[in-house]
């Protein structure tokens, strides 16, 4: 049976091996922060971190997530204290906010790799990730607050 | 100081603006307070919308859906408002669809304008019960306690009750009804919340990703289901063979949804749905599935061809919907003639939540969890749909991750409930991104036709305005050709600019998809034709596009559709509280010219744009600023937008709907398109149907009008002026003028 090792915890996983990570987190975890949107790696609201990177869960396979460190929105931080979320919070940044964990684990996942980032890698960084809702200037702010604060 | 209002019942309908509807649900005060609540009852429950326990809790529930607006916090703020309520203190319960709560559809931008006035008078009928109570308890007169800040306080000696004290009081004590209590109605000077911006309730959840919304639910013993369809509109199953698809490991039943006849309304499409332990093992079984369709009487249908019937046929007179003056003879003894046609496609709504639905059918039970814009709808047509009595229907409103106008149609909560009673289990459907472009409520595509008659110092003489769409309700009935009064009133019958000559005309069009709402609607095409039109009548006639404007728009003034022999729905509101005033046209106007840096200098190949519209009774006027490269890409620095919705409740939650309504529009303008060959839709997911992106964001500054006037609609009012205020910039940027939406870059490139 497939492990994983997922939020700090080692999970067996009995699943198919091509089952794509999102669906393995959702239905087979019960881990329901991590949401679905295009099944295609084109929106991501799926984002999650393997080894400190953001990645689609939508189109990483079970068998590509064995032996990597995968960690959800659920295990960013243990009580929504990440400063990414915490300059969300601040910023009001969420609508729907069906992407936001999406777009939070994007956020999260450029500022431990790049801690200050211009605005061109901010957009870069963000741009794979949509939100119908249209907060992309809350969220850019909100990134760059937690730039400053760091600062 | 404290307003006293007498608001007999009556006053309370009429207060609402009339909204029948709303009567049906409606309860304050003691009518709903039954005896059958005993000596010991440990919570007051004052109305259908709050409910106070012994410990001071307030609950209120929030009835309108939650799709990112805010309402969810903004009608409970109302409310724990006029209760005195201390926010830290209340907690929002989601209603299910039930009357009770009177219209819970939650469209058309009318939450805060239809309960505004009912959350206050359920708020303030409570505050005055508890105080009521507190004075029972004390033995002092009524009118000389007062509730402050979740405590009661008698004024005269300062003594003070928590409001959990006296809900025992309050629960068992004979209150007059809610028609002969004297409502004393906050004045604005002590208004707690409302105007403030406040975290909407669910912020801690979101970011933590523990928010529920309707594909987070799980029921035991559920089953997943993905449904393939027919790839055209009014197609049907001819054979299946679900052989392969059984083989998949995980997959359990394969069973069919049958068809609706066109027009299928509310209903499913129908198709053949794959049910297994996960959703990955439904949809890989879906792949499996070997289906011969019969593809019906939509088959040949092509929205280039239909684009230019729409405009073959815009070209034609069409029946007249609004007609002052001569047009004609304005036309002809004009100085100059202008004309000029515009068109907008088909969009799909893509909430980033697809349609989903949970149901669990036990007997002749249903309960179901949807995010669902219109829950009555939902539980009205599961009931029909599976025969069951209307009360054996439950309907729990999970948070929306996003909708549009998407889920205010119940055709996949329907497919749930089918699904679970045919095998006997919880079943929730998941819409892949696919299902949910190629089997859209699609808004209606349009084309439209405007001509103007100038005078020599450039004042228009005349107006003809012809459009041409799929009707709304030709989804629901057959044989609908033209638009209704309600679809016409959104930018065509309602034009605010001061022309003597006007003829606005409607041409027929067949139906060949799902046609439904999508925020802001038909204002969306006819925005685009008219502020368009008016910024091309300034460039002819030479004029500053904001000058002309106000010289189009005129003296300050009410729209007399009476007069004007319109049928002018008014979006359901009392043209008495919400005229058409072309003063707040102005007002918009100009606040967003005073804070926009119009008529300041711009390098070459940059331009700004400007457009006001009113939609939803509010008023917004948008300022664009274009920059557009040699290779004809479209970028916007900034964008101003300067509203007028009347009194704001959450400022905060205002603001963000106007930031968002500015990239929806720029979807709209730069990137979205459906188009449908041989029937079926040719974009399927975020690789072919484009939606704006955090690249495109401009800098955007929301301005708001001060104002206590009736609170209009703020979800969907941002968008329409959108679209003409870029394509108004890229004329100013370029010179190249853009009538056909989405912009093709490839019309821009410098020559």
């Amino acid at each position: 049976m497939p492990q994983i090792r997922i939020n700090g915890l080692q999970r067996d996983v009995a699943a198919d091996p091509q089952m794509p990570l999102l669906w393995v987190i959702r239905d087979v975890l019960g881990m329901p922060g991590t949401k679905f949107g295009c099944g295609i790696g084109a929106c991501g609201v799926c984002t999650v971190h393997m080894d400190g990177n953001a990645v689609r869960s939508c189109i990483t396979t079970l068998a590509d997530a064995v032996g990597h460190e995968i960690v959800t929105i659920e295990g960013l931080s243990t009580d929504g204290a990440h400063p990414v979320q915490r300059a969300w919070e601040a910023g009001n940044v969420p609508q729907c906010g069906y992407c936001q964990p999406g777009q939070i684990m994007q956020a999260a996942a450029l500022l431990a790799q790049t801690p200050k980032p211009t605005e061109q890698q901010i957009i870069d960084a963000m741009s794979g990730n949509i939100c119908r809702c249209g907060t992309y200037l809350r969220i850019r702010a909100a990134i760059k607050s937690v730039v400053e604060t760091k600062e | 100081m404290t307003v006293v209002v007498n608001m007999s019942r009556r006053d309370v309908v009429k207060g609402v603006v009339g909204m029948t509807a709303l009567v049906l649900g409606f309860h304050v005060g003691s009518r709903n307070l039954p005896s059958a609540i005993a000596a010991t009852a440990t919570t007051f429950e004052a109305n259908v919308y709050l409910a106070i326990d012994e410990t001071g809790l307030v609950t209120i529930v929030a009835h309108r859906s939650e799709m990112g607006t805010g309402i969810r916090t903004g009608l409970p703020m109302v409310l724990a408002d006029e209760l005195e309520a201390d926010w830290s203190r209340v907690k929002i319960i989601q209603a299910q669809g039930d009357p009770k709560f009177g219209d819970q559809n939650t469209d058309g931008s009318r939450s805060m304008r239809q309960f505004y006035e009912p959350m206050r008078v359920a708020g303030a009928s409570a505050r005055q019960m508890l105080e009521a109570a507190a004075a029972h308890m004390w033995g002092v007169d009524a009118n000389d306690c007062r509730a402050r800040n979740h405590m009661i306080v008698h004024v005269p000696t300062g003594r003070q009750l928590p409001f959990g004290a006296v809900v025992k009081a309050a629960a068992t004590l004979q209150v007059p009804p809610a028609d002969h209590l004297e409502l004393r109605l906050k004045p604005a000077s002590e208004r707690r919340y409302i105007g403030k911006s406040i975290p909407i309730v669910d912020l801690n959840d979101i970011v933590r990703g523990k928010a529920k919304y309707g594909i987070d639910v799980v029921l035991p013993g559920m089953k997943y289901a993905s449904v393939e369809r027919c790839s055209v509109y009014g197609g049907r199953v001819l054979t299946f063979d679900a052989t392969d698809a059984l083989k998949v490991p995980g997959v359990e039943h394969v069973v069919a949804i049958p068809p609706t006849p066109i027009p299928s309304g509310f209903y499913p499409l129908g198709g053949i749905a794959v049910i297994a332990a996960n959703t990955w093992a439904a949809q890989q079984g879906r792949q499996k599935l070997k289906i011969t369709w019969d593809f019906g009487p939509n088959a040949k249908h092509d929205s280039s061809a239909y684009r230019a019937q729409l405009e073959a046929t815009a070209r034609q007179p069409g029946h007249i919907v609004r007609n002052q003056g001569n047009v004609d003879e304005a036309l002809v003894s004009a100085a100059r003639r202008i004309s000029a046609d515009y068109f907008v496609p088909y969009y799909a709504h893509a909430p980033m939540e697809p349609p989903n639905a949970a149901a669990n059918v036990v007997g002749d039970k249903c309960e179901i969890w949807a995010p669902t814009q219109f829950p009555q709808a939902a539980r009205t047509t599961v009931a029909e749909a599976l025969g069951l009595r209307y009360e054996d229907v439950t309907v729990n409103v999970t948070l929306l991750g996003g909708a549009f106008g998407r889920k205010s149609k119940p055709d996949y909560v329907v497919e749930a409930a089918l699904l679970s009673r045919q095998v006997g289990a919880p079943v929730m459907v998941t819409w892949t991104r696919e299902d949910e472009i190629q089997h859209g409520y699609y808004h209606a595509i349009c084309a439209q036709h405007l001509e103007a008659g100038l005078a020599p110092d450039g004042r228009a003489s005349g107006w003809l305005h012809r459009t041409v769409f799929p009707a709304i309700e030709s989804t629901f009935q057959p044989n609908v050709a033209y638009g209704s009064a309600g679809e016409l009133q959104q930018g065509v019958t309602d034009m605010p600019y001061a022309i003597g000559n006007v003829r606005c005309e409607n041409g027929p069009a067949a139906n060949h998809v799902r046609i439904g709402w999508y925020r802001s609607v038909y204002n969306i095409p006819h925005a685009f034709a008219v502020c368009s039109f008016a910024d091309e009548l300034a460039h002819a006639s030479g004029k500053d596009p904001v000058e002309y404007l106000r010289q189009l728009l005129g003296d300050s003034r009410k729209l007399d559709f009476a007069a004007m022999g319109v049928d002018y729905p008014n979006y359901g509101a009392s043209l008495d509280v919400y005229p058409v005033d072309t003063g707040r046209l102005c007002g918009v106007l100009d606040l967003v010219v005073r804070n926009s840096e119009w008529g300041g200098p711009l390098p070459p190949g940059q331009g700004r744009g400007v457009a006001v519209h009113r939609s939803f009774l509010t008023y917004v006027a948008a300022i664009v600023h274009v920059a557009v490269a040699q290779d004809g890409q479209v970028t916007i620095p900034r964008v101003d937008v300067a509203l007028d919705c009347g009194l704001v409740v959450n400022p905060d939650r205002v603001r963000a709907q106007f930031e968002g309504a500015v990239i929806m529009g720029i979807s709209n303008t730069l990137y979205s398109n459906i188009s449908i060959k041989e029937g079926r839709v040719e974009q399927g997911n975020f690789d072919d149907y484009l939606v704006a992106r955090t690249d495109i964001t401009p800098e955007t500054y929301v301005h708001m009008v001060e104002s206590d006037a009736a609170p209009g609609g703020v979800g969907e009012p941002g968008v329409p002026p959108i679209a003409p205020a870029i394509c108004n910039a890229i004329f100013a940027a370029t010179g190249k003028r853009v009538r056909a939406l989405p912009i093709d870059p490839a019309q821009l490139k410098s020559a």
